[in-house]
């Protein structure tokens, strides 16, 4: 099985500790695990701004990365979620607009075989229990793209209650947006603000020491405030807890 | 707040005030969760749910795909039952139809049925200049109405106000237009609706001419249904003489039996209810039941235009159930009257641009107005994929150009080369990561003000990715 | 051009995408949801009913006259308006004065009539709602808008399982009224409150029995 890491942008520049640890983890787990250098952005930002022609290079230049991989494995389901939910439409766009088949070829390629980190886990490699150690308490924020766009359920609360030494605890209106979306957060930022601090609010009310997500895009925005309230609970990406063991603990 | 939506300020703008009322907040947020634990209840008892909403979206979609065939239709079978069809471009036409025919009846006042296309027309306003006086006899219209207010939710046009705000409202301002309100009138519920029951009982039994709109149009039948809880609907539509109805050409389905999906999706998503308490049913006019003429007013105003888009067409679908506005986080927020129209929330940040255009300052935010977190979508009983419209109106809105947009296309495009050169991009993020000591946590740097008013910024990294993978993995060859 | 040509105009022109043929829509929903069995379908149309408090009870055709003069009489109803085409053995037992609709009778008339018996078209178990169609035991709609109480009687065997089925046996070109319960309105923060305009009072009685005098004229039974 050819495994590509697919890092994100945001991983690669300002949390590369994430992406280390999905490499880590995926290691640990048997699979080996390529990061091709021509990767850079999947587009969501560009696309999600109203900017979809300047998103067809991206689309080409994630075609020409990950080509011949089985699976393409990211530690964001907005990005990943960016290429399943919209590669396709920005193809058949640009067909109708007379820009060839191209684009509409690589999201057909790209779509079924680029998969979200817990997916992976769940799905592909058929495991729960990935042999974590993490002795803390937890609430899972479930980032919306994740949620929603994939469909990805239980899979990270499942892989979350099968790490040793970990307490899970429910936060409540866990489903609701925390408000990031992106350009959103700088465009609307009242609105934005507002709804970061009803999540955090919420996050700081279970009593966990860490809040959990599987999109650092999210907790980049979450964390943001967090600091700036001097709050006790800490951001961390679901990968880095799973890349934790009692042997070696990741940092 | 007067009653108009004219010159509003870009959504943006709007919220800076609303997102800080604390009382609107707790009234939104109060009655946003109510609803929609309630919804999740009756949409669960269904199991067929999902069938149902693809068979609701899938009628749509073939009523609207051949919308010509089935207004034609609609027409000969509402003129066969003794109705009169009338046909309306714009706003402007169809409130002068409406107010030359309540003149012709000489009258001076109508009662109206809760009706979201005569809001859009801008009907009350337009037939008082014609010194004709419409009485809204929906409780949470009249709340509005008597509020000299503007509505802020589909269903619920009042839900920014709470019991003894309504109750205020109804001592200081039902005297004005009627009956006034009992003596130490309480702001309980159960009192407030026994005070609206008797301020419109007097209306209801003299009016001679009502307007309404109408849930549906049934081609096959010429049949329109009004949906409705309170019954004022059924007052308005049986008790006057003449009744005009005033329908967005969106809202035609082909058949009778059609309503089978549409009667199972509506009041389940919508009130939350197995069944809403009332529904009436009318076909052209009946002899010795109900009014003796009656007119139906087909409205296009700018939903041709919404149906030549071949992504928004789909916000033609809706059905006015307003469960979108019911989960959306943004709309919680920031309260109805910030989106600038009679349609607020997910629905109207894709239908209000679609219908108006986009050259206003608020009708170009609306798109905006959204985190694209689906929440809308997952509910919508007609699955009409409002991100993606939302979406694709950006791109509308980012063509265009414009204020601010000028700016933002060239960052996109600046930031489309970095990301088209790996090498480039390596560069930038160590030079980020290199100087991160100097990097400012809390103070605004250019472009990210926004962000760092409730924000801090992330500590860069000492290395990006790349490096790491570079010093500790030996690169392999991809391919 | 006028202003129908040119919306039509507009309208084609807006679809020129897509194809003139149409196809089939996708039925896969249920027709029913319950065991289309007359005991199922009774208890709960009485559930959901109740539910969305209106008052049911169940009586025999022979306990008829008896439950409709106890119910008229718990709610002081000096006057009851009857349709012309009810059946009058019904209210044998009632002291009320009981006054026949006619053309004569205006809203303001029937303003001051206390309350209403009438028949119905069907009954929707699933969701717990009435049928009115204009039938000759229900009359026009006015008769069972005005006054503030409403008795409906309903045949067991006009009672059908869903929406799905109702709309078959319901004639479009007659005037419906859908009743579920008694007015109501979530206008108020969004919490439920019991009677507006419409009757506050909603009497359901069922009769239990092979046949009934008559039924919704055009309901067929099954």
């Amino acid at each position: 099985m050819r495994v590509a890491l697919f890092a994100t942008c945001v991983n690669d520049a300002v949390y590369p500790t994430t992406a280390i640890a999905t490499v880590t983890l995926l290691e640990r787990l048997g699979i080996e695990v390529d990061f091709p250098a021509e990767q850079t952005c999947c587009g969501q930002p560009q696309y999600n701004t109203g900017y979809r022609r300047e998103t067809e290079p991206l689309v080409r230049r994630m075609g020409r990365a990950f080509a011949g991989y089985d699976y393409v494995v990211s530690p964001s389901g907005s990005c990943v979620a960016m290429v399943r939910d919209n590669y396709l439409r920005i193809g058949t766009k640009a067909r109708t607009e007379g820009r060839g088949s191209e684009l509409t070829e690589v999201a057909e390629s790209l779509t079924p075989r680029t998969v979200e980190l817990t997916e992976f886990l769940v799905d592909v490699l058929g495991v729960t229990d990935v042999g974590a150690y993490y002795p803390h308490t937890v609430t899972y924020h479930p980032s919306c793209h994740g949620l929603r766009t994939l469909g990805l359920g239980d899979r990270p609360r499942r892989l979350l209650e099968a790490v040793k030494g970990l307490e899970l605890v429910e936060l409540p209106g866990a489903d609701e947006c925390c408000g990031f979306g992106g350009t959103f957060a700088v465009k609307n930022p009242d609105v934005s603000a507002a709804m970061g601090t009803d999540k955090i609010r919420n996050a700081v009310s279970t009593g966990a020491e860490v809040l959990c997500g599987a999109d650092n895009s999210c907790l980049m925005h979450l964390g943001g405030m967090l600091r700036r309230q001097d709050s006790p609970i800490r951001p961390l990406h679901i990968a880095e807890i799973l890349a934790t063991t009692q042997a070696e603990a990741h940092t | 707040m007067s009653g108009t939506y004219l010159g509003m300020p870009a959504f943006p703008t709007a919220v800076r005030a609303s997102t800080k009322d604390t009382q609107l907040r707790a009234n939104l947020t109060h009655a946003t969760h109510t609803i929609r634990d309630k919804r999740a209840k009756a949409v669960a008892e269904l199991d067929d749910w999902a069938q149902l909403r693809e068979a609701g979206k899938d009628i749509k979609d073939q009523t609207l795909h051949h919308l010509d065939r089935y207004l034609l239709q609609l027409e000969t079978q509402v003129t066969a039952a003794g109705g009169v069809v009338h046909w309306a471009t714009d706003a402007a036409e169809a409130n002068r139809i409406v107010a030359d025919l309540v003149k012709a009846k000489g009258e001076t006042e109508v009662v109206k049925v809760k009706s979201m296309a005569t809001q859009e027309i801008g009907l009350n306003e337009a037939l008082a200049a014609e010194g004709i006086t419409a009485y809204e006899t929906d409780l949470a219209e009249l709340i509005v109405q008597l509020g000299d207010d503007l509505p802020s939710h589909i269903l619920v046009p009042a839900i920014h106000k709470n019991r003894s705000e309504i109750r205020d409202i109804f001592i200081e301002a039902m005297g004005r237009w009627g009956r006034p309100a009992p003596d130490g009138l309480s702001d309980n519920p159960a009192d407030l609706a026994e005070a609206a029951r008797l301020h419109l009982r007097e209306k209801f039994l003299r009016a001679k001419v009502a307007v309404s709109g109408a849930n549906f149009m049934v081609a096959e039948t010429g049949t329109l249904v009004v949906v409705e809880s309170e019954g004022n609907g059924r007052m308005c539509l049986t008790l006057p003489e003449t009744l005009i109805s005033v329908v967005g050409i969106e809202k035609v389905i082909p058949t009778w039996q059609d309503l089978g999906v549409f009667l199972q999706l509506l009041p389940r998503s919508s009130t939350a209810e197995r069944m809403n308490p009332y529904t009436s049913t009318w076909t052209g006019t009946t002899g010795g039941d109900g009014p003796a003429e009656f007119h139906l007013v087909l409205l296009d105003n700018g939903r041709t235009a919404t149906l030549a888009d071949e992504v928004g067409r789909q916000a033609l679908r809706c059905i006015r159930c307003s469960a979108c506005l019911n989960v959306c986080p943004v709309y919680e927020r920031a309260g109805g009257h910030a989106y600038g129209s009679p349609y607020p929330g997910p629905i109207g940040a894709i239908l209000t641009p679609q219908l108006r255009g986009i050259q206003s300052e608020v009708d170009a935010s609306l798109p905006y107005a959204s985190s694209l977190c689906g929440a809308c979508y997952e509910v919508c009983p007609v699955a009409i994929d409002i991100p993606e419209v939302l979406v694709h109106l950006r791109e509308q809105v980012a063509d265009q150009g414009g204020k601010g947009h000028r700016l933002e296309a060239a960052a996109i495009r600046a930031a489309g080369w970095i990301l088209g050169h790996p090498a480039v991009l390596a560069a930038g993020e160590r030079a980020a990561s290199k100087t991160r000591k100097l990097h400012p946590q809390k103070s605004p740097g250019p472009g990210i003000g926004p962000w760092t008013e409730t924000r801090d910024l992330p500590e860069m990294p000492a290395e990006p990715f790349r490096d790491w993978w570079k010093k500790n993995r030996s690169p392999k060859e991809g391919r | 051009m006028n202003s129908r040509e040119t919306t039509l105009a507009r309208v084609r022109a807006a679809l020129r995408d897509v194809p003139a043929r149409e196809s089939a829509n996708p039925r896969d929903y249920r027709s029913c949801h319950v065991a289309d069995e007359p005991t199922v379908l009774l208890d709960l149309l009485h559930e959901n009913l109740v539910d969305y408090r209106a008052h049911v009870h169940r009586t025999t055709p022979a306990e008829l006259p008896a439950t409709l003069a106890r119910l008229l009489a718990a709610r002081n109803a000096r006057s009851v308006v009857v349709p012309a085409g009810l059946d009058r053995s019904w209210l044998r037992d009632v002291d009320s004065a009981l006054v026949s609709d006619n053309a004569t009778l205006t809203a303001e008339h029937l303003d001051d009539i206390d309350a209403v018996v009438t028949g119905c078209a069907l009954a929707i178990a699933e969701t717990g709602t009435i049928v009115l169609d204009a039938g000759p035991n229900q009359g026009r709609r006015a008769l069972t808008l005005v006054p503030d109480h409403h008795i409906c009687v309903v045949a067991a065997d006009q009672i059908v399982a869903s929406v799905p089925r109702a709309l078959p046996r319901l004639d479009p070109l007659r005037p419906q009224t859908w009743i579920s319960g008694p007015s109501a309105t979530s206008d108020i923060e969004l919490d439920r409150v019991e009677g507006v305009h419409g009757p506050r009072t909603l009497d359901v009685v069922v009769v239990i029995a092979p046949a009934l005098g008559e039924s919704g004229h055009h309901a067929t039974t099954t």
